[in-house]
């Protein structure tokens, strides 16, 4: 039987939500705010009635270039997102559809990596980039990336094609499919919202990954993690300024997850709920 | 044609040997049951024949060519299984044309097959939805509409009814032995409940624990189970198994006989006890009856027959049904 809830209830508990909401959504707010005030007004402090002026905007663009440390997000983001799923397909795919006695040790060994503190392995990191030329390179980045989110990548897809009944796959190849026939006209087709739910949230993971991205870039593969972090030493008392580029670095992001958040959501919570 | 011969088969899963040593001949046209308890390896049989699991050892042929290593394409079966596997983001036409699209079959053909699959199961206007959309029933046509347009050899079938409700079992049933008088084709029908196994099948296998315990024609295995586990198998309610001075008096360890081979009488007979639980079905009222140094026996009587919870009833075995078991289970003829 339904539980039936007070129309009381569901106020107090609708705005309860919309309160943890807020709460968690105030420091962007504040920084979009902040964004359109004057450095005077900024550094006065906690007013949230800005004066809606752009003059930042336009004074981050003027002083670093916006579009190059955007274009180094987007494609150190994409390009381990797609190297990451291009390797973790088979892998999953391997792993759901013919396990091993070992399968669950390997995928909680992968993700004992995620534990481990990244700033354990820097100076090794380091100087493996240093030596083999790959310090502030869109290359280097991108391996360090995908290999950063994949444990997270074939746990997503592993969890998903688990999700995919066994006999379907067998019903297909009864049907004379061939091992590619198979891929191509059943599974793909099933699988194609996880990997796309998997990818947008690697993109994501990738474009916020702001530890390896700052430590081994300087001008030329920075991104905007970088370019961000660039604006607070030199620019570190212009709290406008430096909100506007924050806003700037975030935005892209923040859009794509807007309107993608429902397959998010989706390939986040697969097979919790059935 | 598909006649299906299985020779010294032997499967095992790592060191848990799921079927010892099968040897097995299937007619062309039959409609063979495999049937037995859940474990007994009938799926794992079936999915052998499909080739869907590899053998261990031995040899499968169909129609005399050796397929033991074939894969599942080549063999030219058809498969239903029990929770349908119909292809989710498929509609119900291009479901059922799927196996013909594999085989690289003009769109012409395709269509006029698929069209005339769907009016044999009643699935002409449903062409246009995604299995999703369609009831258990429903679904399980389009399963085995999805067999019958590449006509192949056998149809395979692994529990194709349980997932439906009682009625709707009974009507598939119908429909599906209506199907091999109109294709006859070979089929195999995995199950484990033996009505179907009794209602549809032309030949029974018996499975347990891997092993073959009878083959034979329905009312065969009715009337002259070979040992004590297909006595109690094939038969509904079961045969009612006796043993100690009861048994001896017949020269055997242990005697069967079915419920509906006990004469009833409220004054005289051979086993005297006391009525329990009657189970009242309208046309046949089955009585559990608490036998004296014997034990629970049932016994069926006609729906109308007036006996209550606690009253005495007599019970005599009708001449010549009666089973006789050695010590190792196995029939005394």
């Amino acid at each position: 039987m339904a539980r039936r809830i007070s129309t009381r209830r569901k106020i107090i508990a609708t705005a309860a939500a919309w309160s943890v909401a807020f709460v968690i959504f105030f420091p962007i707010l504040y920084m979009v705010l902040t964004s359109v005030k004057t450095e005077a007004e900024a550094i006065a402090g906690t007013s949230l009635i800005p004066s809606f002026t752009f003059e930042n905007y336009v004074e981050v663009q003027a002083q670093r270039d916006y579009f190059k440390p955007f274009m180094n997000s987007v494609i150190i983001a994409v390009g381990s997102t797609l190297i990451g799923i291009i390797i973790a397909v088979p892998a999953a795919w391997s792993m759901a559809f013919s396990p091993t006695k070992r399968t669950k040790d390997i995928l909680m060994w992968m993700l004992s990596t995620k534990m481990m503190p990244a700033v354990g392995v820097l100076v090794p990191m380091f100087i493996i980039f240093r030596d083999t030329g790959l310090l502030d390179t869109r290359l280097g980045l991108t391996v360090v990336l995908t290999l950063i989110n994949l444990p997270i990548v074939v746990w997503m897809l592993y969890t998903y094609f688990r999700e995919i009944p066994g006999e379907i796959l067998e019903a297909a190849r009864m049907d004379g499919a061939s091992l590619t026939g198979e891929i191509v006209y059943v599974l793909t087709p099933m699988a194609v919202p996880g990997i796309a739910s998997t990818m947008l949230l690697n993109i994501i993971l990738a474009w916020n990954e702001a530890f390896w991205t700052i430590r081994l870039t300087a001008a030329n593969a920075a991104p905007l993690t970088a370019f961000i972090a660039s604006f607070s030493s030199p620019q570190g008392l212009f709290w406008a300024k430096l909100s506007a580029a924050s806003t700037l670095a975030i935005a892209p992001i923040l859009i794509m997850g807007w309107f993608s958040q429902r397959q998010l959501v989706r390939g986040l919570t697969f097979g919790a709920v059935k | 044609m598909g006649n299906i011969t299985l020779k010294n088969v032997h499967k095992a899963f790592g060191s848990a040997v799921i079927i010892p040593d099968i040897d097995l001949d299937i007619e062309d046209g039959e409609f063979v049951v495999f049937v037995g308890p859940s474990g007994c390896g009938k799926s794992t049989l079936l999915r052998l024949i499909a080739g869907l699991e590899d053998t261990t050892a031995g040899a499968i042929a169909i129609d005399g060519v050796d397929v033991t290593d074939a894969p599942p394409a080549k063999r030219g079966l058809a498969m239903v299984f029990q929770s349908y596997a119909l292809y989710p983001h498929m509609s119900v036409y291009n479901n059922i044309a799927f196996p013909l699209k594999m085989a690289k079959v003009d769109k012409a053909e395709i269509d006029k097959k698929v069209r005339g699959a769907a009016a044999t199961l009643n699935l002409t206007n449903y062409l246009d939805r995604r299995p999703g959309q369609l009831s258990g029933g429903q679904r399980q046509r389009v399963a085995i509409g999805r067999a019958i347009v590449r006509q192949p050899k056998a149809f395979l079938f692994d529990e194709p009814l349980s997932n439906l409700d009682a009625a709707l079992r009974g009507t598939m049933r119908l429909e599906i032995s209506e199907l091999h008088h109109q294709l006859a084709t070979t089929m195999i029908y995995v199950t484990h409940d033996q009505v179907e196994a009794m209602t549809m099948a032309d030949k029974i296998v018996v499975l347990n624990a891997g092993n073959i315990e009878q083959v034979g024609s329905p009312l065969e295995l009715y009337k002259t189970p070979k040992n004590l586990f297909v006595a109690g198998f094939i038969g509904s309610p079961r045969m009612n198994l006796v043993t100690g001075a009861e048994a001896a008096k017949h020269g055997a360890k242990t005697v069967g006989v079915r419920p509906e081979h006990l004469k009833l009488s409220t004054t005289e007979g051979t086993w005297k006890g006391t009525v329990g639980v009657a189970e009242h079905l309208g046309s046949d009222t089955f009585l559990h009856v608490q036998c004296d140094g014997i034990g629970q026996i049932t016994a069926r009587a006609d729906g109308e027959f007036g006996l209550n919870h606690g009253d005495t009833v007599w019970l005599t075995p009708e001449e010549g049904k009666l089973h006789r078991f050695n010590e190792a289970g196995e029939a005394i003829r």
